[in-house]
């Protein structure tokens, strides 16, 4: 528990990584599920931003995760838009009342 | 309770957690003392502590958007978990992606969540006749995940930059966009006027359909 | 006649290139009538038929006198007329050729069969002028006088062998000439087969004259045969290391001509081989034995079986009576003067292999005198009267054999000619009654017939005349000197033991059955002739005793021949297939059509007083020639107790038998005694039966029936020989063929259908395999594969959260593994 380092924020990310993963594997609500894939977006940008800092410098980093933030947002209002379609099909939001694709 | 005593409470709690966490850094500073693993020495400054507030937020958010069982608690833990991504932001010098994450994510992506939320509030009572993994095999795969991914940060020699200045970026960022990375901004600007049109288009035709 | 052996010559042939002329004619006749003949008789009329056959015999007739005069223009020795046609085989030893060869015997065969032959073809003409199959039956005849020149005329076993089978064939087809009729066909059936049984043993004999020609016998200590060394004989000549000096080489010179000795079927070569004693194969072949019998005895006996076959000597005498059957002529031709002949020709042919083996010649004297009393005997109580003619043939063929047999050759041959003009005449003669009499067969049904048919009833007086034996008809004096010879016999041996008592014993046997021909045919010429005529009256069936009798009523009445509506009397017509006009008229009974042959009237029964009548000239012309000839022919054989020289015939047949036979001296005074006891026996015979059935009034015979009622009815009933050969040979044949078609069926088809269930069986069994293994696993294959989607397809929920299960468990598991094994 020294200065932090790299490692510190690799761990973090990889804990939020995980934390998301987590999330979009086990709830049942749909909405949820985009919140946990906000969260992996935010760990992958976090370890953008940390290799940027510590590794190579330059602005690189920061600009691929300012792509990565805008792109999450587009994704996410599509994936609402889509949330509350499937809301409107299935009269909820439980994924698992989306299995038409199942054989 | 009364507003009072939710306020002294809160405060208490967190001058608790802070002394703890000083007390603790204290102790463990000596043990943490220099090693060839971490070439800078010296107790835990400050900076470290709010690292480390910034990141307990963080993880923390994280398991309550895990694990609450409330919608409402997991779009408000993903708010903590966002305000503490910003802030671990600003400890690797990108302070206007601190801002851009603040003012799209929090202002823009969670506002959008939370509408989302209330609008489709009522889960109504459907039958779900097969189940998923469940608790138990999430939690292992969790703790597998996480054991890996742990390993590899820590475990792994990272070339390290010898120094790593705290600077502004704004003004750099602004000169890459417009720059190296115009072509991507550009992209992207057409890929938000798509989603604009197709959200609208997505959410307009159940609507229309209903 | 002796002649010193070891001067005889080789024969000297006269190549002559016109003697396949002889059988030719008659072949071409019988091929025109087969191919053509429906179509002829169609569109030209019967006449041109028989015209056709008539003319090829003519022409045959013509080239034989045509040989005749070119042989009695030579030399006595030289007589041998030879054309050789082409090689029919040649194979190592084996070598025979298509060769004629005319010698005096065959000439005078010659002359006997195409003569006799046409005469018969010219009395068909008018017997079978109502037979639909006209040209049928003139094929067959010129068929039959095809292949019995051919028998007498081949130079070879081989050409002679194919004329005689073709004879068989011939009277096969001519005694089932009705073959609708099955008791006909079975006549015509048996002929054959009992023919086969004779033909089976000629050619065994044949087979082993021949094998013995070739090699030399070395005696082996063990055992009492020999055995042949064939290679030999081929190259060996006499010398001091080979002990058979006789072993004879290849070809010896002698004369100037050259003389081929080993194994052969030609009958020149084998004579000059034999007769000439200086090539020592007749001392060779005196001395083989064979399984310990003398070999020459066992090969004359098995020639001599084909002869009893062919010419009916007991036992395989059967078939001659039953061969009854056939038409008229047929009988007349084929059963009386020639193809009963081809035994006695064969035996005379090789007179000198039978001069070497006293046993055969026994043999053959005593088959022949035990036959012709046998037969003889059971002409008694006939009343067919073409089976008492059968009869008689039988025991005049036994007359032959006894002369070939005790070594009277020519004294054989000479009955044969006289035999062939008598016994023809008679059956012709018989023919003609019957037609005369509407087809009745049964004498007792006839009667008085001199008076209705009297040129017929002097022709059969004539033959009669002459078979009995009285003087001047030829008859006298051929058996006259048969009988002398045989009494004078000495060389006979019995079972291999010399026996001089045989001689006097057939001699014996012979005059007792010269008594009973007298009998028996003086007995069939009062019948038929004297008395009154008994047809038509009435019924008189003896149903039990008599099953042979009538059987021409109702044979004839065969479906293949227009059926005349009874009652000549009336005004009825006949209704005729035939396009002559003169059968229309049936009324007039007394007056002679040309044909005078009728039609075939349902006769005997409501046939009331129908009168016999006289044949048409074809018939009686024919009868007149041949009492003449029966009487003329006497003159080729007048004894040399009479004129003091060789009888004509003896001289002429000189050179073709040159057997030597040793008889005994008697003075002259003892051959007339014996001249006198066979004409007294002749006599004794005539008498009887002129006391017994003159003008059928006696009754001693019924009288004499009732009393020896059992000994008539075996007699009559032929000694059931024909019974007794059905049960030892027809029904062992019968269960034989029985039991191999029981054998085919059960045993034989029993194991191709076995076969075929085991084929089944494997056939099942790879079905089985096929549906249940190969379509087992294809179909296990696709149940697998059914089964396994289902279990896989459950991975498909459909939900996104178990894709990134998946995902992640995937991911981390190739991290892990990369991790690990790096």
């Amino acid at each position: 528990m020294a200065h932090v380092t790299l490692s510190h924020f690799l761990v973090v990310a990889g804990l939020l990584f995980v934390l998301g993963l987590l999330t979009v594997l086990t709830r049942r609500n749909a909405v949820a599920i985009l919140m946990g894939v906000e969260l992996l977006l935010n760990s992958a940008n976090l370890n953008l931003v940390a290799f940027n800092h510590y590794v190579v410098g330059g602005i690189g980093g920061q600009a691929f995760a300012l792509f990565v933030i805008v792109l999450a947002a587009a994704e996410a209002a599509v994936g609402l838009a889509i949330v509350l379609s499937i809301f409107h099909t299935f009269k909820t939001i439980d994924v698992r009342a989306a299995d038409l694709m199942r054989e | 309770m009364s507003p009072i005593r939710k306020l002294l409470a809160w405060s208490f709690v967190s001058v608790a957690v802070l002394t703890a966490v000083a007390v603790a850094s204290a102790r463990l500073a000596p043990a943490l003392a220099a090693s060839p693993r971490f070439p800078v020495g010296g107790p835990v400054s400050l900076a470290d502590l709010v690292f480390w507030l910034f990141a307990v937020l963080t993880v923390g958010g994280g398991l309550g958007v895990a694990l609450s069982r409330n919608i409402l608690y997991t779009s408000l833990a993903l708010l903590f978990s966002l305000m503490g991504v910003a802030g671990l932001y600003v400890f690797l010098s990108a302070d206007f992606v601190a801002v851009a994450q603040v003012l799209i994510y929090i202002g823009g992506v969670l506002v959008l969540i939370l509408f989302a939320v209330m609008l489709t509030n009522r889960i109504g009572d459907v039958n779900i006749s097969n189940t998923s993994l469940g608790w138990a095999g999430g939690t292992v795969l969790a703790l597998v995940t996480a054991s890996l991914v742990v390993a590899v940060a820590v475990e792994v020699p990272w070339r390290v930059k010898l120094s790593h200045p705290l600077v502004v970026t704004t003004a750099a960022m602004g000169n890459a966009l417009l720059q190296r990375w115009l072509l991507p901004f550009e992209l992207v600007s057409l890929t938000l006027l798509a989603t604009l049109i197709g959200a609208i288009v997505i959410a307009r035709k159940e609507l229309k359909a209903d | 006649m002796e002649h010193a052996l070891n001067e005889l010559a080789p024969v000297a042939v006269e190549k002559v290139s016109y003697l396949w002329l002889i059988p030719l004619f008659p072949a071409v006749g019988a091929l025109i009538n087969s191919l053509f003949g429906i179509r002829i008789q169609r569109t030209l009329g019967k006449r041109a038929v028989h015209l056709i056959a008539i003319g090829m015999m003519a022409l045959s007739f013509a080239v034989a006198v045509r040989a005749f005069l070119q042989l009695y223009a030579l030399a006595p020795e030289e007589r041998f007329l030879q054309q050789t046609l082409w090689q029919m085989l040649s194979a190592d030893r084996l070598r025979f050729d298509l060769g004629f060869a005319l010698d005096p015997l065959s000439m005078m065969m010659v002359l006997i069969i195409t003569f006799i032959g046409t005469l018969i073809h010219v009395f068909s003409v008018g017997y079978m002028a109502d037979e639909p199959s006209y040209w049928r039956f003139f094929a067959y005849l010129n068929l039959f006088v095809f292949a019995m020149l051919l028998l007498v005329m081949g130079d070879n076993f081989a050409v002679m062998f194919f004329g005689w089978e073709g004879v068989g064939l011939a009277s096969y087809l001519l005694i089932s000439f009705w073959y609708t009729d099955i008791e006909k066909a079975k006549a015509g059936m048996k002929a054959f087969v009992v023919n086969r049984f004779g033909d089976f043993g000629f050619i065994l004999g044949l087979f082993l004259l021949f094998w013995t020609l070739g090699g030399v016998w070395e005696p082996r200590a063990d055992v009492r045969s020999l055995t042949y060394h064939p290679e030999i004989g081929e190259s060996a000549v006499p010398s001091a290391t080979n002990p058979f000096e006789s072993a004879a080489p290849k070809s010896v010179e002698k004369d100037g001509r050259v003389l081929r000795l080993g194994p052969t079927l030609n009958f020149r070569e084998l004579r000059d081989q034999v007769v000439i004693e200086s090539t020592g194969v007749a001392e060779h072949l005196k001395h083989q034995t064979v399984w310990g019998f003398a070999l020459m005895a066992v090969v004359g006996i098995l020639l001599f079986v084909g002869a009893m076959g062919k010419s009916a000597q007991l036992p395989l005498y059967v078939w001659l009576p039953d061969a009854m059957a056939g038409p008229t002529p047929v009988s007349a031709l084929i059963h009386a003067a020639t193809m009963v002949t081809a035994g006695v020709y064969m035996v005379a042919r090789l007179s000198y292999l039978y001069a070497l083996s006293p046993t055969a010649m026994g043999w053959v004297a005593t088959i022949g005198a035990l036959t012709a009393f046998f037969s003889a005997s059971i002409g008694f109580f006939q009343y067919d009267i073409k089976k008492v003619l059968a009869y008689s043939t039988v025991s005049q063929l036994g007359f032959m054999f006894i002369g070939v047999g005790v070594g009277a050759f020519w004294a054989g041959s000479y009955h044969l000619l006289t035999h062939a003009f008598f016994k023809a005449c008679l059956f012709l003669g018989s023919g003609s009654v019957i037609l005369g009499c509407h087809h009745e067969q049964d004498m007792r049904k006839m009667g008085g017939l001199k008076k209705h048919m009297p040129v017929t009833a002097g022709t059969y007086l004539v033959a009669c005349w002459a078979i009995a034996g009285f003087p001047w008809a030829a008859g006298f004096y051929s058996k006259d000197e048969i009988l002398w010879k045989a009494f004078s016999a000495r060389d006979l041996a019995f079972l291999g033991h010399s026996a001089p008592w045989l001689g006097p014993a057939i001699y014996v046997l012979g005059i007792l059955a010269a008594t009973g021909t007298s009998f028996y045919m003086f007995r069939s010429y009062y019948m038929t002739f004297t008395g009154s005529y008994r047809g038509g009256e009435g019924h008189v069936e003896e149903h039990d005793e008599d099953p042979h009798a009538a059987h021409a009523a109702p044979h004839h009445a065969t479906p293949a021949h227009p059926q005349d509506n009874v009652d000549p009397n009336g005004a009825t017509q006949a209704v005729h297939a035939a396009p002559h006009a003169a059968h229309a008229v049936h009324a007039p009974h007394a007056a002679q059509d040309d044909h005078g042959a009728h039609g075939k009237a349902d006769h005997g029964h409501g046939h009331h007083g129908v009168v016999p009548h006289e044949s048409p000239l074809s018939i009686t012309v024919v009868l007149v020639v041949l009492a003449a000839g029966s009487v003329l022919a006497g003159l080729l054989g007048i004894p040399t107790l009479w004129s003091h020289t060789e009888p004509a015939l003896e001289r002429w047949l000189a050179p073709s038998l040159p057997a030597e036979v040793h008889f005994a001296e008697f003075p002259h005074a003892t051959e007339w005694l014996f001249q006198c006891m066979g004409v007294a026996a002749a006599a004794v015979g005539w008498f009887f039966a002129r006391l017994l059935f003159k003008d059928g009034k006696s009754p001693v015979p019924a009288q004499l029936k009732k009393r020896f009622f059992g000994f008539w009815t075996v007699v009559y009933n032929k000694y059931y020989v024909d019974e007794a050969y059905h049960a030892l040979v027809v029904r062992p044949a019968l269960f034989l063929a029985r039991f191999f078609f029981w054998f085919d069926q059960h045993v034989i088809d029993w194991i191709v259908n076995f076969v075929a269930w085991l084929g089944r069986l494997v056939a099942n069994i790879d079905g089985a395999i096929d549906t249940y293994v190969v379509d087992g696993a294809v179909n296990a294959v696709a149940g697998v594969t059914n089964e396994a989607g289902r279990a896989l397809r459950r991975i498909e929920t459909g939900r996104i959260t178990t894709y990134l299960y998946g995902l992640t468990l995937g991911s981390l598991l190739v991290i892990l593994l990369n991790f690990l094994f790096r």
